[in-house]
Protein backbone atom coordinates (compact mmCIF):
# COMPACT_ATOMS: atom_id res chain seq x y z
CA UNK A 1 0.00 0.00 0.00
CA UNK A 2 3.26 2.94 1.37
CA UNK A 3 4.75 1.37 -1.63
CA UNK A 4 2.09 2.07 -4.63
CA UNK A 5 1.27 5.13 -3.03
CA UNK A 6 5.30 6.44 -3.33
CA UNK A 7 5.43 5.10 -6.60
CA UNK A 8 1.97 7.67 -7.70
CA UNK A 9 4.11 10.33 -5.88
CA UNK A 10 7.56 9.59 -8.00
CA UNK A 11 5.54 9.58 -11.44
CA UNK A 12 3.46 13.20 -10.34
CA UNK A 13 6.73 14.63 -9.46
CA UNK A 14 8.17 13.01 -12.79
CA UNK A 15 5.43 14.87 -15.17
CA UNK A 16 5.97 18.44 -13.05
CA UNK A 17 9.87 17.70 -14.21
CA UNK A 18 8.32 17.90 -17.70
CA UNK A 19 6.20 20.76 -17.95
CA UNK A 20 8.76 23.08 -15.63
CA UNK A 21 11.25 22.08 -18.57
CA UNK A 22 9.05 23.29 -21.22
CA UNK A 23 8.64 26.74 -19.38
CA UNK A 24 12.38 26.54 -19.29
CA UNK A 25 11.98 26.40 -23.37
CA UNK A 26 9.92 28.75 -23.99
CA UNK A 27 10.18 31.56 -21.57
CA UNK A 28 11.01 34.83 -22.44
CA UNK A 29 13.58 36.54 -19.84
CA UNK A 30 15.86 35.14 -17.75
CA UNK A 31 13.98 34.96 -14.39
CA UNK A 32 12.11 32.72 -15.90
CA UNK A 33 14.45 30.54 -16.50
CA UNK A 34 15.91 31.10 -12.95
CA UNK A 35 12.67 30.77 -11.53
CA UNK A 36 12.47 27.00 -13.45
CA UNK A 37 15.80 26.18 -12.15
CA UNK A 38 14.68 26.72 -8.42
CA UNK A 39 11.29 25.02 -8.81
CA UNK A 40 13.59 21.78 -10.33
CA UNK A 41 15.96 22.22 -7.49
CA UNK A 42 13.27 21.99 -4.63
CA UNK A 43 11.53 19.42 -6.43
CA UNK A 44 14.64 16.85 -6.68
CA UNK A 45 15.31 17.55 -2.69
CA UNK A 46 11.90 16.02 -2.21
CA UNK A 47 12.44 13.54 -4.45
CA UNK A 48 15.72 12.68 -3.13
CA UNK A 49 14.34 11.70 -0.18
CA UNK A 50 11.42 9.40 -1.62
CA UNK A 51 14.61 7.62 -3.23
CA UNK A 52 16.26 7.53 -0.06
CA UNK A 53 12.84 5.39 1.68
CA UNK A 54 12.98 3.18 -0.80
CA UNK A 55 16.76 2.28 -1.15
CA UNK A 56 16.68 2.27 2.57
CA UNK A 57 19.37 4.39 3.14
CA UNK A 58 19.61 7.30 5.37
CA UNK A 59 23.12 8.97 3.60
CA UNK A 60 21.01 10.10 0.83
CA UNK A 61 19.61 12.72 3.08
CA UNK A 62 22.57 13.97 3.45
CA UNK A 63 22.34 14.87 -0.53
CA UNK A 64 19.34 16.92 -0.21
CA UNK A 65 20.91 18.97 2.46
CA UNK A 66 24.04 19.58 0.40
CA UNK A 67 21.70 20.55 -2.38
CA UNK A 68 19.49 22.99 -0.61
CA UNK A 69 22.08 25.08 0.64
CA UNK A 70 24.28 25.34 -2.93
CA UNK A 71 21.48 26.38 -5.06
CA UNK A 72 20.02 28.66 -2.72
CA UNK A 73 23.58 30.53 -2.59
CA UNK A 74 23.47 29.68 -6.60
CA UNK A 75 20.22 32.09 -7.25
CA UNK A 76 21.44 34.69 -4.79
CA UNK A 77 24.33 34.80 -7.13
CA UNK A 78 22.45 35.09 -10.32
CA UNK A 79 19.92 37.26 -8.98
CA UNK A 80 23.08 39.98 -7.27
CA UNK A 81 24.31 39.18 -11.16
CA UNK A 82 21.12 40.45 -12.66
CA UNK A 83 20.64 43.23 -10.12
CA UNK A 84 24.14 44.63 -10.75
CA UNK A 85 25.25 45.09 -7.28
CA UNK A 86 27.58 41.57 -7.22
CA UNK B 1 4.02 -0.34 9.64
CA UNK B 2 0.64 0.60 10.36
CA UNK B 3 -1.16 3.43 9.98
CA UNK B 4 1.40 6.02 10.46
CA UNK B 5 3.24 4.78 7.31
CA UNK B 6 -0.36 4.67 5.42
CA UNK B 7 -1.11 8.84 6.92
CA UNK B 8 2.45 9.82 5.65
CA UNK B 9 2.34 8.06 2.18
CA UNK B 10 -0.83 10.13 2.06
CA UNK B 11 1.00 13.00 2.86
CA UNK B 12 3.72 12.63 0.81
CA UNK B 13 1.18 12.35 -2.32
CA UNK B 14 0.06 15.68 -1.16
CA UNK B 15 2.94 17.56 -1.18
CA UNK B 16 3.61 15.77 -4.74
CA UNK B 17 0.38 16.65 -6.06
CA UNK B 18 1.25 20.11 -4.80
CA UNK B 19 4.65 20.31 -6.75
CA UNK B 20 2.21 19.02 -9.79
CA UNK B 21 0.28 22.52 -9.77
CA UNK B 22 3.07 24.91 -9.18
CA UNK B 23 4.42 23.53 -12.50
CA UNK B 24 1.04 24.05 -14.00
CA UNK B 25 1.08 27.42 -12.26
CA UNK B 26 4.45 28.21 -13.69
CA UNK B 27 3.29 26.95 -17.32
CA UNK B 28 0.39 28.94 -17.63
CA UNK B 29 0.51 32.12 -15.09
CA UNK B 30 0.51 35.80 -17.50
CA UNK B 31 3.73 37.33 -15.76
CA UNK B 32 6.57 36.85 -14.54
CA UNK B 33 5.80 37.97 -10.82
CA UNK B 34 2.81 35.65 -10.77
CA UNK B 35 5.02 32.66 -11.85
CA UNK B 36 7.65 33.72 -9.29
CA UNK B 37 4.50 33.46 -6.77
CA UNK B 38 2.76 30.73 -7.94
CA UNK B 39 6.40 28.16 -8.44
CA UNK B 40 7.79 29.18 -5.25
CA UNK B 41 5.66 29.31 -2.45
CA UNK B 42 3.40 26.05 -3.97
CA UNK B 43 6.75 24.09 -4.31
CA UNK B 44 7.76 25.17 -1.01
CA UNK B 45 4.26 23.84 0.60
CA UNK B 46 4.69 20.53 -1.64
CA UNK B 47 8.40 19.82 -0.64
CA UNK B 48 7.77 19.97 3.39
CA UNK B 49 5.07 18.06 3.02
CA UNK B 50 6.70 15.37 1.37
CA UNK B 51 9.62 15.39 3.62
CA UNK B 52 7.62 14.90 6.31
CA UNK B 53 5.68 12.30 5.14
CA UNK B 54 8.80 10.57 4.65
CA UNK B 55 9.72 11.14 8.46
CA UNK B 56 6.35 9.73 9.20
CA UNK B 57 7.03 6.50 7.29
CA UNK B 58 10.88 6.26 8.92
CA UNK B 59 10.77 7.85 12.80
CA UNK B 60 14.43 7.34 12.89
CA UNK B 61 15.10 9.75 10.19
CA UNK B 62 12.96 12.48 12.12
CA UNK B 63 16.18 14.89 13.05
CA UNK B 64 17.47 15.06 9.69
CA UNK B 65 14.11 15.99 8.14
CA UNK B 66 13.65 18.64 10.73
CA UNK B 67 17.00 20.22 9.59
CA UNK B 68 16.09 20.04 6.26
CA UNK B 69 12.50 21.11 6.69
CA UNK B 70 13.71 24.15 8.57
CA UNK B 71 15.91 25.07 5.96
CA UNK B 72 13.66 25.04 3.11
CA UNK B 73 11.23 26.97 5.06
CA UNK B 74 14.04 29.54 5.89
CA UNK B 75 15.87 29.83 2.58
CA UNK B 76 13.15 29.21 -0.22
CA UNK B 77 11.09 32.47 0.40
CA UNK B 78 14.04 34.55 0.69
CA UNK B 79 15.06 33.08 -2.71
CA UNK B 80 11.85 34.10 -3.86
CA UNK B 81 11.64 37.19 -2.86
CA UNK B 82 15.55 38.53 -3.99
CA UNK B 83 14.26 37.23 -7.21
CA UNK B 84 11.25 39.53 -7.90
CA UNK B 85 13.23 42.32 -6.27
CA UNK B 86 15.48 41.51 -9.13
CA UNK B 87 13.53 41.33 -11.84
CA UNK B 88 11.62 44.82 -10.95
CA UNK B 89 14.79 46.31 -11.19
CA UNK B 90 15.73 45.35 -14.37
CA UNK B 91 12.49 46.55 -15.21
CA UNK B 92 10.68 43.12 -16.95
CA UNK B 93 7.88 44.26 -17.78
CA UNK B 94 4.10 43.50 -15.75
CA UNK B 95 0.82 41.88 -17.21
CA UNK B 96 -1.54 43.87 -18.54
CA UNK B 97 -4.21 43.39 -15.75
CA UNK B 98 -2.06 44.94 -13.56
CA UNK B 99 -3.75 47.19 -11.25
CA UNK B 100 -1.16 48.73 -9.03
CA UNK B 101 2.51 48.83 -8.80
CA UNK B 102 3.57 49.94 -5.18
CA UNK B 103 7.18 49.31 -5.23
CA UNK B 104 7.53 51.94 -8.24
CA UNK B 105 5.65 54.53 -6.82
CA UNK B 106 7.32 54.44 -3.41
CA UNK B 107 10.59 54.98 -5.58
CA UNK B 108 9.93 57.40 -7.21
CA UNK B 109 8.23 59.50 -4.21
CA UNK B 110 11.25 58.65 -1.86
CA UNK B 111 13.01 60.60 -5.07
CA UNK B 112 10.91 63.19 -4.92
CA UNK B 113 11.25 63.81 -1.23
CA UNK B 114 15.46 63.75 -1.11
CA UNK B 115 14.83 66.51 -3.96
CA UNK B 116 12.80 68.43 -2.27
CA UNK B 117 14.99 68.01 1.07
CA UNK B 118 17.82 68.88 -0.98
CA UNK C 1 8.46 0.74 -12.93
CA UNK C 2 8.71 4.13 -11.93
CA UNK C 3 12.23 3.81 -11.49
CA UNK C 4 12.31 3.66 -15.08
CA UNK C 5 10.28 6.56 -15.54
CA UNK C 6 11.90 8.71 -13.74
CA UNK C 7 15.08 7.96 -15.37
CA UNK C 8 13.84 8.39 -19.19
CA UNK C 9 12.51 11.77 -17.98
CA UNK C 10 15.43 12.96 -16.86
CA UNK C 11 17.50 11.38 -19.70
CA UNK C 12 15.41 13.42 -22.20
CA UNK C 13 15.55 16.71 -20.03
CA UNK C 14 19.71 16.45 -20.32
CA UNK C 15 19.60 16.38 -23.73
CA UNK C 16 17.20 19.05 -24.08
CA UNK C 17 19.25 21.00 -21.74
CA UNK C 18 22.86 19.47 -23.80
CA UNK C 19 21.63 20.80 -26.83
CA UNK C 20 20.19 24.31 -24.83
CA UNK C 21 23.69 25.01 -23.92
CA UNK C 22 24.88 24.54 -26.71
CA UNK C 23 22.64 26.23 -29.35
CA UNK C 24 21.03 29.08 -27.14
CA UNK C 25 22.53 32.58 -28.18
CA UNK C 26 22.15 33.98 -24.73
CA UNK C 27 24.98 33.06 -22.73
CA UNK C 28 23.45 33.31 -19.20
CA UNK C 29 20.50 30.96 -20.16
CA UNK C 30 23.58 28.63 -21.37
CA UNK C 31 25.07 28.50 -17.90
CA UNK C 32 21.74 28.09 -16.14
CA UNK C 33 21.28 25.16 -18.45
CA UNK C 34 24.84 23.83 -17.61
CA UNK C 35 23.80 23.14 -14.13
CA UNK C 36 20.40 21.71 -14.35
CA UNK C 37 22.50 19.22 -16.59
CA UNK C 38 24.35 18.46 -13.40
CA UNK C 39 21.17 18.49 -10.96
CA UNK C 40 20.24 15.79 -12.96
CA UNK C 41 23.05 13.75 -13.58
CA UNK C 42 23.51 13.76 -9.38
CA UNK C 43 20.46 12.55 -9.19
CA UNK C 44 21.53 9.57 -11.56
CA UNK C 45 24.34 9.07 -9.59
CA UNK C 46 21.61 8.68 -6.74
CA UNK C 47 20.29 5.62 -8.88
CA UNK C 48 23.49 4.21 -9.42
CA UNK C 49 23.87 3.75 -5.29
CA UNK C 50 26.95 6.44 -5.26
CA UNK C 51 26.13 8.61 -2.98
CA UNK C 52 29.66 10.30 -2.58
CA UNK C 53 29.60 11.38 -6.41
CA UNK C 54 26.80 12.41 -6.57
CA UNK C 55 27.44 14.66 -3.28
CA UNK C 56 30.38 16.12 -5.19
CA UNK C 57 28.32 16.72 -8.14
CA UNK C 58 26.09 18.22 -6.65
CA UNK C 59 28.62 20.93 -4.97
CA UNK C 60 31.22 21.45 -7.94
CA UNK C 61 28.84 21.23 -10.70
CA UNK C 62 25.48 23.02 -9.89
CA UNK C 63 26.83 25.10 -7.56
CA UNK C 64 30.15 25.78 -8.33
CA UNK C 65 30.56 26.17 -11.83
CA UNK C 66 27.38 28.20 -12.31
CA UNK C 67 28.66 30.65 -9.31
CA UNK C 68 32.26 31.13 -11.01
CA UNK C 69 30.56 31.58 -14.51
CA UNK C 70 28.55 34.13 -13.53
CA UNK C 71 31.35 35.80 -10.91
CA UNK C 72 33.55 36.20 -14.17
CA UNK C 73 30.28 37.65 -16.31
CA UNK C 74 29.84 39.83 -13.94
CA UNK C 75 33.66 40.99 -14.35
CA UNK C 76 33.85 41.10 -18.26
CA UNK C 77 29.90 42.66 -18.18
CA UNK C 78 30.54 45.42 -21.53
CA UNK C 79 26.66 46.29 -22.54
CA UNK C 80 23.37 46.38 -21.20
CA UNK C 81 22.52 43.11 -21.40
CA UNK C 82 20.09 41.80 -18.65
CA UNK C 83 17.54 40.74 -20.74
Amino acid sequence: MVEVILNIAMVIIGLSFLLVTVRFIIGETVVDRVVALDTLTVSTIGLIVMLAHFFGRVIYIDVSIVYGILSFIGVIIIAKYLEKSL
Amino acid sequence: MGYLGILGALITLTGALFILFAAVGLLRMPDIYNRIQAGTKATTLGSMLTLLGIGLIHPAWLLKIALLIIFVFVSNPVSSHVLGRAAHHIRVPLSSRTVKDQLAESESSSTNEQEVSE
Amino acid sequence: MSYTFIVIIMGIIMLVMAFTAIYHKNLKVAVIASGIISLFASVIYIFLAAPDVAITEAAIGSALTVVIFFYVLNKIRLTDDTK
